[in-house]
């Protein structure tokens, strides 16, 4: 043993680039897979759902209007970033998910690649997904797909962090901001994401986590105004047909939870898809 | 007119050296070519020795891309090929001040060209294309698009860098390997990018980077264990590739010359099109296969646009390449100085009117003033040739049928410039133009998620984009 005493982290929430606490004052234990205590994660509450929204909102425009080259970019120093703390999230997603170093490093290595991904994705889904429209007539015609808007993603409860990545990355690649609620009882590696985050360029409020009670905060995302769409992928099973439901009132775009989705497989379209808008635009053809 | 004190940029940051060596299975070799001297054409001076390719070295280059193709990279899964290629990329973003300074040195482009578009659009090509090398399967080819194998690669002296990475890019994300060879008189920049491509580490044999000159391009074009050759140059070596591949069956992409049409149309927004025919026939000199070398006016403005088009050209400074205040830099060599040269005596004996812009040359080096000639006849040959060079041809036309008619009364067809501030017009345009690339109110730009390429005999196949991607897979 070392006889140096190492110094403890208190993780946070990540909201509009900073690390607040919840305004609620509350934290709750994170334990390991064994039962031993980690550390206190902040419990989100609604209102803090709400400022991290507020805060998703005004990043839309930058965000959205950034050119596809630019996020790229962006997501890829995310991914530069990712590896230099790989044996920090190794050690984490370890103590998170229980299983061995060896299965925890393929884990991570996974969602760097992950990220990676999807990063590639900014300049390529209008030229897979859009195109112009042969109209009979004389107009020229194309569809594009864009940014829905503010994207409310509640992650997935056990994946800590190749499933969280595998649910960020679609949606903020496209050019939608995204407030997440991380897994409830493995949330540290999200936070050390959002660490990741707010050192890659990324601009603040693009993403922001909450950590707490999924089944607390998700209700206020699912009904709230100002959020577009919503990921159900982490809510639990019960609280589905109620989040839909909530969903409705401003008719938000819902991507239903797959059961059991195996995150180590290569993803297809369907998580960029899902937050995507096609927008046609007509255009007179003639001297 | 202001005064400008010049701003040079520093010559040491190119980390010029004495002697280059090309690059075969991941190690700097001497070739067994008499070497070549590579020529400054801003001074004259010498800039450096360049050691160059005999046929065997060809040979060596090819073999070693075809195991590297077999053993390693042919076999690779497109996401760790991917993050290979974003290395290179990022390399590039991290020299791009050496490069394009060096660029400037052995090419004679300005530095605000070389640092503003040659080098990021380079970087850019080498970071879009890394992220196809893992999604190839959405990119409408089929599920599982297969390489094709080595690649033979001959490229221009007009973006020495640019074009590397144009060829190299996509041919990697598709799972090819590359034996590059570049211009004779501007291989550095390659070289160094040859330097790039083993600090990222890639495998040995995966690049290959030649030296030497057009007897060195044939022998990798025409070599039989190469599957795709790639070119870009001039129509004339073109059409002498595609006989040499005739009935090999090896796939072939040409991206060669140009003569494209500038059309300015009455409502045109004046000034913002003196703005683009400038940017279209002066950028980099007028080397630019794509130059908007033929300007067509409609005649009601023609008077008007062309008293703009003199007074601003007039402005346009000419000299040292490495002064970030120069517009136009120097022709590359002595040979197409020549070459220019004698064109433009054949519009004056064709009876074309010369303008010459007043500027003053340095006294070395090779320089052209900016030149515009107008009563400029379809028939001339400044009309119909391809100059290469700082010289516009200024014709006119009266409706817009007319102006679509000579447009495309050239055996060329890689771009075209439309200005008008009737959406409605410049679609139809656009639709009307055998070329392809139709820039709208704009002229000259590049990137890599937009293809690029010719009609008739500017080439077949294309650069940049989903489309691009073809060149290099096995469909």
């Amino acid at each position: 043993m070392s006889d140096r005493i190492s110094v403890a982290k208190t993780y946070k929430l990540y909201i509009g680039g900073a690390f607040p606490r919840s305004e609620s004052g509350r934290s709750y234990p994170v334990v390991d897979a064994k039962g031993t205590f980690l550390a206190n994660a902040a419990q989100g509450s609604r209102k803090d759902a709400r400022d991290a929204v507020t805060v998703a909102r005004k990043a839309f425009p930058g965000w959205s209007g950034a050119t596809a080259y630019n996020r790229g970019q962006v997501l890829y120093r995310v991914a530069e970033v990712l590896e230099g703390r790989r044996e920090q999230f190794i050690a984490e997603v370890a103590a998170a998910e229980g299983v061995a170093v060896k299965k925890a490093q393929s884990l991570v290595d996974t969602a760097i690649d992950r990220w990676v991904w999807y990063a590639g994705w900014t300049d390529k889904v209008a030229t897979v997904l859009g195109g112009s429209n042969p109209v009979a007539g004389p107009y020229f015609s194309f569809s594009l797909p864009e940014p829905t808007g503010v994207v409310a993603v509640l992650a997935p409860q056990q994946s800590s962090l190749l499933g969280l990545i595998s649910v960020v990355a679609p949606v903020i690649a496209t050019g939608n901001t995204a407030v997440v609620v991380s897994s409830q009882d493995r949330p540290l590696p999200a936070v050390t994401l959002s660490e990741v985050l707010a050192t890659s360029d990324l601009p603040g409020g693009v993403v922001n986590v909450l950590t707490g009670r999924t089944a607390e905060i998700a209700p206020w995302l699912a009904s709230h105004a100002d959020v577009n769409a919503l990921d159900l992928t982490g809510a639990p099973e019960s609280t589905r047909a109620d989040l839909e439901r909530s969903a409705a009132g401003t008719v938000k775009r819902v991507l239903r939870a797959r059961p059991s989705e195996d995150f180590t497989r290569e993803p297809d379209l369907a998580r960029l898809r899902a937050f995507l808008e096609t927008k046609t635009v007509w255009h007179p053809m003639g001297v | 007119m202001w005064e400008y004190a010049p701003a040079p940029e520093s010559r040491d940051i190119a980390n010029l050296k004495p002697n280059y060596r090309m690059f075969i299975d991941g190690q700097f070799v001497e070739g067994a070519g008499e070497p070549l001297k590579t020529v400054n054409p801003g001074t004259e001076e010498v800039l450096a020795e360049v050691s160059t390719a005999a046929p065997a070295d060809v040979d060596k280059a090819v073999k070693a891309a075809r195991r590297a193709y077999d053993r390693v990279w042919g076999r690779m899964p497109g996401s760790e090929r991917a993050k290979y290629i974003f290395r290179i990329a990022r390399l590039i973003q991290e020299r791009g001040r050496e490069l394009a300074v060096l660029e400037s040195l052995d090419n004679g482009k300005p530095i605000k060209e070389s640092r503003d578009v040659d080098v990021p659009t380079a970087a850019a090509h080498f970071f879009y294309h890394a992220g196809w090398a893992d999604k190839l399967g959405y990119a409408g080819y089929g599920p599982d698009p297969r390489p094709l194998g080595v690649a033979g690669q001959v490229i221009p002296w007009n973006f020495p860098l640019m074009m590397a990475a144009w060829k190299i890019a996509p041919a990697l994300a598709c799972g090819n390997t590359v034996v590059l060879k570049p211009a004779e008189t501007t291989p550095l920049t390659a070289l160094v990018l040859a330097e790039i491509i083993q600090q990222a580490d890639l495998p040995p044999g995966v690049v290959n980077i030649l030296a030497g000159a057009g007897d060195v391009g044939a022998a990798v074009t025409s070599h039989p264990d190469v599957d795709k050759v790639a070119f870009t140059g001039s129509t004339e070596v073109g059409k002498i590739i595609q006989r040499q591949l005739a009935g090999t069956g090896r796939k072939l992409t040409l991206e060669l010359g140009g003569k494209a049409a500038n059309i300015v149309f009455d409502d045109a927004p004046l000034d913002q099109a003196v703005e683009g025919i400038v940017n279209g026939i002066f950028f980099n000199q007028g080397h630019v296969c794509c130059a908007g070398s033929r300007l067509l006016v409609q005649e009601s403005v023609a008077d008007e646009l062309l008293e703009k088009l003199h007074a601003r050209v007039s402005t346009l400074r000419v000299g040292d390449p490495l002064d970030k205040n120069t517009d136009v830099g120097a022709i590359n060599s002595r040979e197409q100085l020549t070459k220019i040269q004698q064109l433009v005596e054949t519009g004056d004996a064709e009876g074309a009117e010369r303008w010459t812009s007043a500027c003053p040359l340095p006294d070395k080096g090779f320089y052209f003033a900016p030149t515009v000639f107008s009563n400029v006849s379809q028939a001339m040959r400044i009309a119909r040739e391809e100059i290469f060079g700082p010289v516009l041809s200024v014709l006119t036309f009266r409706t817009p049928d007319e102006a679509v008619a000579k447009a495309n009364n050239t055996p060329y067809g890689l771009s075209a410039g439309i200005w008008t501030e009737k959406g409605s017009r410049i679609l139809w345009a656009a639709q009307k133009m055998r070329a392809g690339v139709v820039w709208a109110n704009t002229f000259n730009r590049f990137d890599p998620t937009a293809p690029f390429g010719g009609y008739q005999e500017s080439g077949f196949g294309r650069e940049g984009g989903r489309t691009g991607l073809e060149a290099y897979l096995d469909v």
